[in-house]
């Protein structure tokens, strides 16, 4: 009799066992950011299942047996998920799922340094991009980018770089021409474009002509250039001294039209002298 | 409870019997500040005529400071108020006189000559304003013959001015992280000297705008001792040009009050620089720079605006230089009159008397400020 019991029971446990392996989860284990996602279930009766991830739950009621679909942008954000599907307080079955970042670039961000530079630099621009699919997940599988910097003399630096971990850095060098250059980076139908300008370097050679007109001494520089023959920018400050008897007399004088020009007092035996900055130009004397 | 009602009655009373001694016996100063005639004294003596002359532009009682001179049919009363206070908005419009000294130069009995120096009190400081007076007696009365500064008068003239100016346009706060921003102008500290003086460490050095842009400026420097420990940490206020345009040079100064060097091990040096819309005029020339020995060593030269356009403040910064072209000091000091186009303005500033002796050459650079009002 006891036996005949023992019996009963354990065929009755297997088969809620039985039972409860039949009503479960059959879903891919990853799928791309913003793709639809259908998850076949098993069993019957109704059940709830949940899609947990950080920030998101998604929540349906489903008809065990019959498969779930999510429809297209339902999970956006890349990451790790755990689909649930209880049945009241009690779980049925849990599954993984990864969200991955779509493989198209949808977005670039793109870093240039710096936004002005001087001529002439060797590897003075550097570019870092960051690609992102249309959800704005990194995506962290190795992709192509391309570099190109138009310089204003119509040179193009090109430069293709692979991405590590979503991103890809570059460095360039300045062209000997001031302007403005067009830094572009593109990837997979997507392109970003920053402003780099070059500006001329230092005062090359600086000159200065002196005349004197009565009480006044008109000085004026010759067109002031850089090393690479570019005319410095206007607003530069060109700094002219005159020395006699013991005294001086200075003006600050900012380049306009490529020129700087003052009007000081003409003293007889002066030495006037020119500067910019750090660099010093002619010194010319002042017959007696 | 007795005790403290007994105190509270001495306090009440004590206060009640202060306030009527002040009132009946008030100081000169608080007299002459509450509209009183106390402060005036007889002008028996050219001295005391200079000194009431003082008290009443100090009250800027200025009816009566007009009425005392001797020579006023030769202006109106408008024109030695301008005279005092300026013809232009400038510093000194912002002030108030803080003290006047009065030295007796020469007398007879009949005339005399005093100096005659008003210290002004203005947001940057103490500004002396120094002239010599002649007194005339009348009667029994010293007149003080007022030396008027005529206004500057300009000959009606065009001046053409190429207006060079720069503006700056920033990324906006809703833009993407990786939007590109403009780079802040590169600036950097060409030379750096600590000096140890009985009022504590100065820090002197001279900051150069490399860029093609002009730059807001401003350097901070951290003492340190051995441990890296900080001392302190000062800028340099308003001892520096804060507007450098492209190439141009300023000193700058900063004070440690109270620091010792030899607790210093090394100096962090923090030069400060942002991107400022900013125009590259008025241009300043300055005339006969010199470098007047002891006693009495000072800069001193002349400013002149060759633009249009007037500037109210200009600020003078001095730097002095050894015979090895080593930086020894840095002065300063603000012009407390308007510059008006082409009217040179002197300028005298002190040299320490002990650092005097060192100094062999100098530059001199004008930092100017403008209203925006035309002739």
């Amino acid at each position: 009799m006891k036996l005949a019991l023992a019996f009963a029971i354990g065929f009755g446990m297997l088969a809620v066992q039985r039972t409860a392996a039949e009503e479960g989860l059959s879903l891919p284990a990853a799928v791309p950011a913003g793709s639809s996602l259908s998850i076949q279930t098993s069993g019957s009766g109704e059940a709830t299942l949940y899609i947990v991830g950080l920030g998101q739950v998604l929540q349906r009621k489903v008809q065990l047996g019959k498969p779930v679909f999510f429809e297209a942008g339902s999970l956006c954000d890349a990451g790790h998920y755990l689909v649930v599907l209880a049945r009241g307080a009690a779980t049925i079955d849990t599954a993984p799922l990864d969200v991955v970042p779509a493989s198209t670039p949808a977005h670039l961000s793109f870093l240039a340094k710096p936004s002005r530079l001087p001529v002439s630099l060797h590897d003075g621009i550097t570019g870092a991009v960051y690609v992102f699919d249309a959800y704005g997940n990194l995506i962290v599988s190795p992709g192509s980018v391309s570099f190109q910097l138009l310089s204003p003399s119509g040179a193009v630096q090109t430069n293709d770089v692979v991405t590590r971990d979503g991103a890809a850095a570059v460095a360039m060098d300045s062209t000997g021409h001031q302007g403005i250059d067009h830094f572009i980076a593109r990837s997979g139908g997507v392109s970003s474009t920053r402003v780099i300008t070059q500006v001329p370097g230092d005062p090359c050679a600086l000159k200065m002509s002196a005349q004197q007109e009565g009480q006044k001494l008109e000085l004026k520089t010759d067109p002031v250039v850089d090393c690479s023959g570019n005319a410095v920018l206007d607003g530069t400050i060109v700094t002219f001294t005159e020395t006699y008897d013991g005294a001086q007399s200075t003006a600050d004088v900012p380049l306009k039209h490529g020129i700087a020009e003052v009007a000081m007092p003409n003293h007889n035996g002066a030495t006037v002298s020119v500067a910019s900055g750090v660099v010093l130009g002619n010194q010319i004397r002042l017959e007696q | 409870m007795k005790r403290g009602g007994l105190l509270a009655f001495s306090l009440g009373a004590l206060t009640v019997a202060f306030i009527a001694i002040g009132t009946i016996w008030p100081i000169p100063e608080a007299a002459a500040f509450a509209g009183g005639e106390r402060l005036l004294e007889s002008s028996s003596t050219p001295e005391a005529a200079a000194r009431n002359l003082g008290r009443e532009i100090r009250l800027k009682d200025w009816d009566k400071a007009y009425s005392s001179l001797a020579n006023k049919s030769q202006f109106t009363e408008q024109e030695f108020q301008d005279d005092v206070v300026g013809y232009y908005p400038s510093v000194r419009t912002y002030s108030s006189m803080d003290n006047f000294v009065v030295t007796p130069l020469h007398s007879t009995g009949n005339d005399a000559q005093v100096q005659f120096t008003l210290d002004w009190s203005t947001v940057v400081g103490i500004l002396p304003d120094t002239r010599t007076l002649q007194l005339v007696k009348r009667g029994d009365r010293w007149e003080v013959d007022w030396p008027l500064r005529e206004k500057p008068t300009l000959p009606p003239q065009v001046i053409p001015v190429e207006y060079l100016r720069w503006d700056v346009i920033n990324r906006g706060p809703g833009d993407d992280w990786g939007v590109q921003d403009v780079d802040a102008p590169n600036v950097r500290i060409v030379d750096m000297h600590p000096v140890q003086r009985a009022e504590g460490v100065v820090v002197l050095g001279e900051l150069l705008n490399q860029d093609v842009v002009p730059a807001y400026v401003s350097v901070s420097a951290t003492l340190q001792r051995k441990d890296q420990s900080q001392i302190a940490t000062e800028s340099a206020f308003d001892e520096i040009s804060h507007l450098l345009l492209p190439k141009q040079v300023t000193p700058f100064f900063i004070q440690f009050p109270n620091a010792s060097l030899s607790q210093v091990s090394s100096i962090r040096m923090e030069p400060f620089s942002t991107l400022v819309s900013a125009s590259a005029d008025p241009v300043i020339e300055i005339d006969n720079e010199k470098i007047n020995p002891a006693p009495d060593a000072s800069l001193s030269g002349q400013l002149v605006n060759q633009s249009g356009q007037i500037v109210n403040v200009a600020h003078v910064l001095g730097t002095l230089y050894d015979k090895s072209g080593n930086l020894v000091w840095v002065v300063d000091q603000y012009v407390d009159r308007a510059l008006l186009p082409q009217t040179p303005v002197s300028f005298n500033i002190p040299i320490p008397e002990d650092l005097a002796r060192k100094v062999s050459s100098q530059r001199t650079v004008v930092a100017t400020y403008s209203f925006g009002g035309l002739l």
